[in-house]
């Protein structure tokens, strides 16, 4: 009850924090896949390279976040910005690497031979295959990997408040320090409801996204769906 | 025309090297279907790749209608070439009519005159473009996807085919049906077709020169029946099959053993007209035919000699008749089926054309024994 008044009281401050953290994390997931993607796709190139960068992707991951947000403070502070916005951005970007580079990877790699030799047989280049087979059929899965970046670290920018980058975690760290409970809960509610909006929105994306011929049933959208052949 | 000079394609592996393909030479004439045949890895997949550089040779030559392939970009020439696979490799985010527009659009046409050319093509394979071509590929049978994939090939209108066992994934009663499609498509269009198979019975079917492949090397290149009547050396033999003379009904139609056409009566001659007819021409069977040449019924003459009154009211019901046109297998088939040693044959009009029997077919079959082999390997 206390919670709910707390939280009718500062709509306008959670609307604030929500806003600083999506800004985190879409800036963020956004620059890493234009990483990640392209990486994924070219370590399907070289099978010695892909266990390399897929290694270094999955290290970082195990990296504590609360310990990256330190190591960066004294080398960013060489540039002015040791703490805030911009640390708390790169974080997000290391973390979304290995979700974003992994899927991209296996759904490049498990396209159906047969299509790539077909494609290669018809006469496509390298790059028109990759538009026009590779990359479409990869979509579903590399924005599975994103949609997973996206989670994982809503959660994660919840500590960057700690490096003073703002976002829903100020009321979690606020709650934590002046012992109240109100703040907490509000915080950490907030966080989860907004992982889940986001991972939802992102399924929408996924469909809408997926080429219509290999969408599944259950995915598929009424209007989209033509008479199926009986034959 | 497709030529191969001493084509040679090495593998180096780990365990040493091996030769897929070892001095393969070869010229597939232009309209003509070549198939490819042997046993698994004996390199006639291998070859046929070779043709559209998807594997580069390590050695030799291949020309298309006179060019070198080596003198073109291999993305370049592979867009010249129609390219049909086993696992048919339809690109499933695609449209029937996307799918089939690929090539065109690789070559820049305008997106009208391709899917202009897409209908026509779904058209031809039997496909109703306004039902199919918007359609993706899982809502096609297995079938309808194979059919699309060879029209997918000649999308563009290449002057060759390669295809790699393209009917090999289709259940037998449907590649039937889809050989025959393909076969009437190739009398109008008159591709050069490399076609590559393990199925003797296939091969015999669609080809019009069999290379027989083993172990990288090119066994034999001959016609179907020069294959069957003689296989250069017992693993041919062996590959053909002991039934390989069986094989060759398929190959010959019955007007090739027809027997010189016999003597006919209509249904009102006098029977000593008819006994006078079949001593004239030394037959024991005279055919009764009605006013048209339609065949009614036939006299033998072990029956009737003797007897008095009309050829109507003695002749006996034909069991059956085999059309012209048909293969020699037919025919076999239904003289086993109706136990009969000769039986009677219609043209396409359906008018009495003559006999064809056993021992003829026999006859037959057995001259190309007899003569030499008529293409030296």
């Amino acid at each position: 009850m206390e919670t709910l008044k707390f939280i009718m009281n500062n709509l306008p401050a959670i609307g604030q924090r929500t806003i600083e953290h999506v800004s985190i994390v879409g800036v963020a997931v956004s620059l890493a896949i234009l990483t990640g993607v392209p990486i994924g796709i070219a370590i399907t190139q070289n099978k010695r390279a892909a266990d390399i960068v897929l290694y270094v992707a999955a290290m970082i991951m195990t990296i504590p976040s609360i310990a990256l947000f330190g190591v960066m403070i004294p080398v960013l502070a060489l540039i002015g910005q040791g703490i805030g916005y911009l640390p708390a951005v790169i974080a997000v970007l290391l973390y979304s690497q290995l979700p974003i580079i992994r899927n991209t990877y296996t759904a490049i790699s498990n396209v159906d031979p047969a299509l790539r030799e077909a494609a290669r047989g018809m006469g496509m280049s390298s790059l028109q295959r990759l538009r026009q087979v590779e990359i479409p059929l990869a979509i579903p899965v590399i924005m599975a990997g994103v949609r997973i970046a996206v989670v994982i670290n809503i959660g994660i920018t919840a500590i960057a408040t700690y490096i003073g980058a703002g976002g829903l975690g100020a009321f979690i760290s606020r709650g934590i320090s002046q012992t109240d409970s109100r703040q907490l809960i509000t915080g950490a509610l907030a966080v989860s409801l907004l992982a889940i909006a986001a991972d939802y929105g992102l399924l929408w994306l996924q469909h809408r996204l997926t080429p219509v011929g290999i969408r599944t049933p259950r995915m598929r959208t009424p209007r989209a769906a033509p008479g199926r052949a009986t034959a | 025309m497709i030529k191969l000079e001493n084509v040679t394609k090495a593998f180096e592996t780990p365990a040493g090297t091996v030769v897929a393909a070892d001095r393969i030479n070869m010229e597939v004439a232009d309209g003509e279907i070549c198939v490819l045949l042997g046993p698994s890895g004996c390199g006639k997949t291998t070859t046929l790749k070779m043709i559209n550089r998807l594997i580069e040779p390590t050695s030799g030559k291949i020309y298309i209608n006179g060019k070198d392939t080596d003198r073109y970009d291999p993305v370049e020439l592979r867009r010249t070439i129609g390219y049909v696979i086993q696992q048919i490799g339809l690109f499933p985010n695609m449209t029937v009519e996307e799918n089939v527009c690929v090539v065109p659009k690789l070559l820049g046409w305008n997106l009208d005159k391709a899917k202009q050319r897409a209908s026509e093509l779904l058209a031809t394979i039997n496909l109703d473009p306004a039902l199919f071509l918007k359609r993706y590929p899982k809502e096609l049978s297995g079938g309808q996807q194979q059919r699309v994939g060879v029209a997918r090939a000649l999308a563009a209108d290449p002057p060759v085919l390669l295809m790699d066992e393209p009917f090999g994934a289709i259940d037998p009663i449907n590649r039937e049906v889809i050989q025959d499609e393909f076969l009437k498509m190739h009398r109008r269009l008159r591709k050069t077709v490399m076609f590559v198979s393990h199925d003797i019975d296939e091969a015999v079917k669609m080809a019009d020169k069999v290379a027989i492949f083993r172990a990288g090397r090119l066994e034999q290149f001959a016609s179907p029946d020069d294959l069957l009547a003689h296989p250069a050396n017992d693993f041919i033999a062996d590959f053909v099959g002991t039934d390989r003379t069986l094989k060759r009904l398929r190959l010959v139609k019955v007007g090739a053993a027809l027997e010189p056409r016999a003597p006919t009566v209509v249904a009102d001659d006098p029977l000593d007209h008819v006994l006078a007819l079949m001593r004239e021409h030394g037959q024991r069977i005279v055919m009764v035919v009605d006013p048209s040449g339609r065949p009614q019924g036939f006299l033998d003459r072990d029956i009737v000699a003797g007897l008095s009154g009309t050829a109507a009211e003695h002749r006996a019901n034909l069991p059956a008749t085999v059309r012209i046109e048909d293969d020699l297998r037919t025919a076999v088939s239904k003289m086993f089926m109706h136990d009969v040693r000769w039986m009677a044959c219609v043209d396409r009009e359906g008018l009495f054309a003559g006999f064809v029997s056993q021992r003829g077919i026999a006859r037959l079959l057995g001259e190309t024994y007899r003569a030499p082999a008529g293409i030296p390997r």
